[in-house]
C-alpha cells in the first residue's frame, strides 16, 4: 500500500491520534488473523486512552487480552508468539514501565534475527507512551527514544501526527522486526486528516512540514507542534524562515533528510522531548557534523529536557520542558540576532503560553 | 544388534556423552573459542524428556544446551561446526556452543542469559493453544534459573492460560559454585511451581526411564489440554560450570558427594539393567560406540575443512 499522495484531496475526514491508532488496530487486526493485542488494561473499561476500546468486543478473547503484571515476562511470551507465527502488540501505558522488560527487548527480541544467523525473526510491535503533565514525575513521564535507538536489531518511531501514527502503526505491525512505537501523551487527542482505508507509511522517513530557508529545525514527537508554534511566528514577525524537520523515526534516523535541509539553511537546531545528555539530538548533530560540516554557518543547538528527572509539583514542571518560547530564543541565537528590538519582545508575546502549563488542552482536567 | 525402545535411550545417551567428551579433549586445541557448558551426566534428562516428543513439538534451552539439541534431533555437524565458529554452523558462527537452533527438530533456540528462554517457550505454547495446534513446549532450566523473577511471571502465565507447556528443572544444586542453600531456602522447587497452580512432580534424573515416564504422562495431559506441567530432576554435573575439566580440587563439593554423583552415571546404570534385560551384550555396546565414534571423527574433521565466516557475513541479519 502507498501512502497517498495528498491526503488533504481525498477526504477530509479528521480523527485524533489516539483514533488513528485505534483505527490501525483495528485494520490490522482485521486484515491478519495472527495480530494479537495485550497490555495492562488492553480490554479495561478505559482501554488504554481509549485506543484498545472495542477491540475485544469485535476480535474476542482468543485475541485480545489484558495482563498480569508482568512486563519482562510478558515481553518474553510476546516474542515466543512471535517467533512461532503471531503478531503481537504489546502496550504499555507509561513507557517508563517498559524498563521492566528490558532484558527482553535488549537480549532476545533485538538479537534474535540476528544470533540466529536471520533463522528466526520477532514481528513485534511495543506501543510505549510518554506522558508529561499533571503531576506525572519522575517515572511517568521519561523519553527513553534514545537508549531504545542505541540498540541494533530494533527499530524505534515516535510518530506526531494522527495521520502518520495510522499509517506508521499499519507498517510496524506488518514489520518482521521488533519495533518500539513511542506514542507521547500529549500528542493523543491532537486532529489530523486521516484517510480511512488502511495505508502504510514507512518506518526511516522524516518529513517536511514546514518549509522555509534560513534554520532547520529538526524535531521529534511531540516538540513538533511546539516548533511550530515557534516556525509560524518566526515567520509573521521576524520574517524567518524554519525549515520544520518532523524526524518520525529514531531508528533508523533519516539523517539524509536533515543534512538535505541543512545544506540549504546552514543552521541547525534540534528539538527533543528527551533528557540533553545522550539524547538522539545529540547523535543526530553527531552525524550532521560529521557528514555536512562544510554546510554549517553556525554551531548546532539543542532543545531538550533539563539532565534532572522531571519533577511533579506544577511551580516546578513550569519551566522544565521546553516551550516555544526557548525554541523562538534558540533560533535567534543561532541567526546571530539580538534580543532587545520590538521584533523580539512581540515575538515572545505571541508564542508565550497562557493559563495552565500541565495540561494538554483546555477540556483536560486530569488525572492522567 | 535390534534398536528396541530402550537400547534407543542408552544409544542416545551415549552419542551425547562420547560428543561432549570429545569436546573436552578437543577444547585444549584453542580451536573452539567460545565459553562451552558440558552437560556430561546429566544426559537421561534430555534424551528421556525429548523421546516423549514428537519432531513437531518446540523445546528452548538455555547454557548448557548440546544434550538438548541432540536428544531433540539437533543436527551434530552444525552444532560442532558452530563451536568451531565455521559460516555451516548451526548459528553462522555468531553464536557459539550457547547458542543452538535447529528448527527442522523444534528446537527453537537455547541462549545464555539465565531465564531468558522461558518465557519465550511460553509464548510458543500459547501461539501454539492460539493456533490451535496439537504441539507441546519444553523448557530447560536449571535450579538457579528458578531464582529469577521472570520465571515466576512465566509459571503464572503459562497456568494462567492453562498452556501446553512442560517446565523441565535440571536441579544439579549448584549455580557455577554456589550452592543451592546459598540461595534458597530449604523447600522443595517443585513445590513452589505447584503453589503457582501448575502441576509438579519430581524425580531421579540420573533414571533414564524414570524421566521418560514421568514426561510421557505430563505430555499426554498437555496434548489434552490440561496444561501446564513442572517436572524436577536432581542431577549430578560432573565436570566444571563452565569448561572441558573436572574440577574436584577446588573442594566446592566434598568427596563423598562426588563420589556418590559420579556412581549415579546415568549411562553405566542404564547399560547395567539393559545387559540384565538381555537386550544388549558387551559386543552390541562395543560396536554402538564405535559406530558414534566413527560419526563424530568424521564430522570433526569435515567441520575443520569448513568455512570461517567473515566481518562481512557479520554485517548480515540485523534486521529480517
Amino acid at each position: 500500500m502507498q501512502e497517498p499522495i495528498s491526503m488533504h484531496n481525498i477526504k477530509e475526514r479528521q480523527i485524533s491520534y489516539v483514533d488513528a491508532i485505534r483505527e490501525a488496530l483495528d485494520q490490522a487486526m482485521d486484515l491478519d488473523p495472527a495480530v494479537i493485542l495485550i497490555g495492562e488494561g488492553v480490554p479495561d473499561p478505559k482501554a488504554i486512552f481509549s485506543s484498545t476500546a472495542g477491540l475485544q468486543e469485535k476480535y474476542g478473547r482468543e485475541r485480545v487480552f489484558d495482563m498480569p503484571l508482568s512486563e519482562n515476562a510478558i515481553t518474553g511470551v510476546c516474542i515466543g508468539a512471535a517467533i512461532s507465527g503471531m503478531r503481537p502488540v504489546m502496550i504499555h501505558q507509561r513507557i517508563d514501565f517498559s524498563l521492566l522488560s528490558i532484558d527482553q527487548i535488549i537480549n532476545n527480541a533485538a538479537k534474535w534475527h540476528y544470533m540466529f544467523n536471520g533463522k528466526s525473526k520477532v514481528p513485534i510491535v511495543i506501543r510505549m507512551i510518554v506522558g508529561r503533565g499533571w503531576g506525572q514525575g519522575p517515572q511517568h513521564s521519561q523519553s527513553l527514544q534514545a537508549l531504545y535507538a542505541s540498540i541494533p536489531g530494533l527499530k524505534v518511531v515516535m510518530p506526531t501526527t494522527a495521520h502518520d501514527a495510522k499509517g506508521m502503526m499499519m507498517t510496524a505491525i506488518r514489520d518482521d522486526n521488533p519495533v518500539i512505537f513511542i506514542e507521547h501523551r500529549w500528542l493523543h487527542h491532537v486532529k489530523d486528516v486521516v484517510p480511512e482505508q488502511p495505508y502504510e507509511i514507512p518506518l526511516d522517513k522524516a518529513k517536511v512540514i514546514h518549509a522555509g530557508e534560513n534554520v532547520t529545525i529538526a524535531a521529534f514527537s511531540y516538540m513538533n507542534i511546539e516548533s511550530l508554534i515557534a516556525a509560524r511566528a518566526l515567520l509573521s514577525i521576524m520574517g524567518i524562515g524554519v525549515e520544520l524537520i518532523d524526524m518520525r523515526s529514531i531508528r533508523p534516523l533519516d539523517v539524509d533528510a536533515v543534512i538535505e535541509s541543512v545544506q540549504k539553511t546552514g543552521r541547525l537546531i534540534v528539538a527533543d522531548t528527551a533528557y540533553k545528555t545522550g539524547s538522539i539530538a545529540g547523535e543526530l548533530i553527531a552525524q550532521v557534523v560529521e557528514f555536512a560540516f562544510e554546510f554549517l554557518r553556525a554551531p548546532p543547538l539543542r532543545v531538550c529536557s533539563p539532565d534532572f528527572p522531571t519533577p511533579t509539583a506544577a511551580s516546578m514542571t513550569a519551566e522544565y520542558y521546553p516551550t516555544p518560547v526557548m525554541i523562538v530564543q534558540a533560533v535567534l541565537k543561532i541567526m546571530g540576532k539580538g534580543d532587545d528590538t520590538e521584533g523580539y519582545r512581540q515575538l515572545i508575546q505571541s508564542v508565550k503560553r497562557e493559563g495552565l502549563h500541565d495540561v494538554p488542552s483546555r477540556e483536560f482536567s486530569g488525572p492522567f | 544388534m535390534i534398536i528396541t525402545a530402550d537400547s534407543y535411550l542408552l544409544k542416545e545417551m551415549l552419542r551425547i556423552r562420547l560428543v561432549e567428551e570429545a569436546l573436552a579433549d578437543k577444547y585444549s586445541e584453542q580451536e573452539m573459542r567460545c565459553p562451552m557448558h558440558l552437560c556430561i551426566g546429566q544426559e537421561a534428562i534430555a534424551v528421556g524428556v525429548a523421546a516423549a516428543l514428537k519432531i513437531t513439538d518446540r523445546a528452548y534451552s538455555n547454557h548448557r544446551a548440546h544434550g538438548h539439541y541432540l536428544a531433540k534431533g539437533g543436527n551434530l555437524k552444525a552444532m560442532i561446526a558452530e563451536l568451531y565458529g565455521r559460516a555451516t554452523g548451526c548459528c553462522g558462527g555468531r553464536g557459539g556452543s550457547m547458542h543452538m537452533i535447529d528448527l527442522d527438530v523444534g528446537f527453537m533456540g537455547a541462549t545464555p542469559i539465565v531465564g531468558g528462554t522461558v518465557p519465550l517457550a511460553v509464548g510458543s505454547a500459547w501461539a501454539s493453544k492460539l493456533q490451535k495446534k496439537n504441539e507441546v513446549t519444553v523448557i530447560f532450566f536449571g535450579d538457579g534459573c528458578f531464582e529469577e523473577g521472570v520465571m515466576h511471571e512465566s509459571l503464572n502465565f503459562a497456568a494462567l492460560h492453562s498452556l501446553p507447556i512442560l517446565f523441565i528443572c535440571e536441579n544439579n544444586d549448584f549455580s557455577v559454585y554456589t550452592r543451592i542453600n546459598e540461595r534458597q531456602p530449604d523447600r522443595p522447587i517443585y513445590r513452589v511451581a505447584q503453589a503457582h497452580g501448575i502441576k509438579s512432580a519430581y524425580g531421579d534424573g540420573s533414571d533414564v526411564e524414570q524421566v521418560l515416564k514421568m514426561t510421557s504422562n505430563a505430555v499426554d495431559d498437555l496434548r489434552d489440554g490440561f496444561g501446564p506441567w513442572f517436572l524436577e530432576f536432581s542431577v549430578f554435573r560432573w565436570r566444571e560450570h563452565c569448561g572441558p575439566d573436572f574440577d574436584h580440587h577446588l573442594n566446592y563439593r566434598r568427596p563423598d558427594e562426588i563420589e556418590s554423583g559420579l556412581a549415579k552415571c546415568p549411562i553405566q546404570s542404564y547399560l547395567k539393567i539393559l545387559l540384565g534385560r538381555g537386550v544388549l551384550n558387551s559386543d552390541d555396546l562395543t560396536i554402538l560406540e564405535n559406530e558414534i565414534q566413527a560419526e563424530i571423527s568424521t564430522i570433526f574433521q569435515s567441520v575443520l575443512r569448513d568455512e570461517m565466516p567473515t566481518i562481512d557475513d557479520a554485517r548480515t541479519y540485523l534486521y529480517a
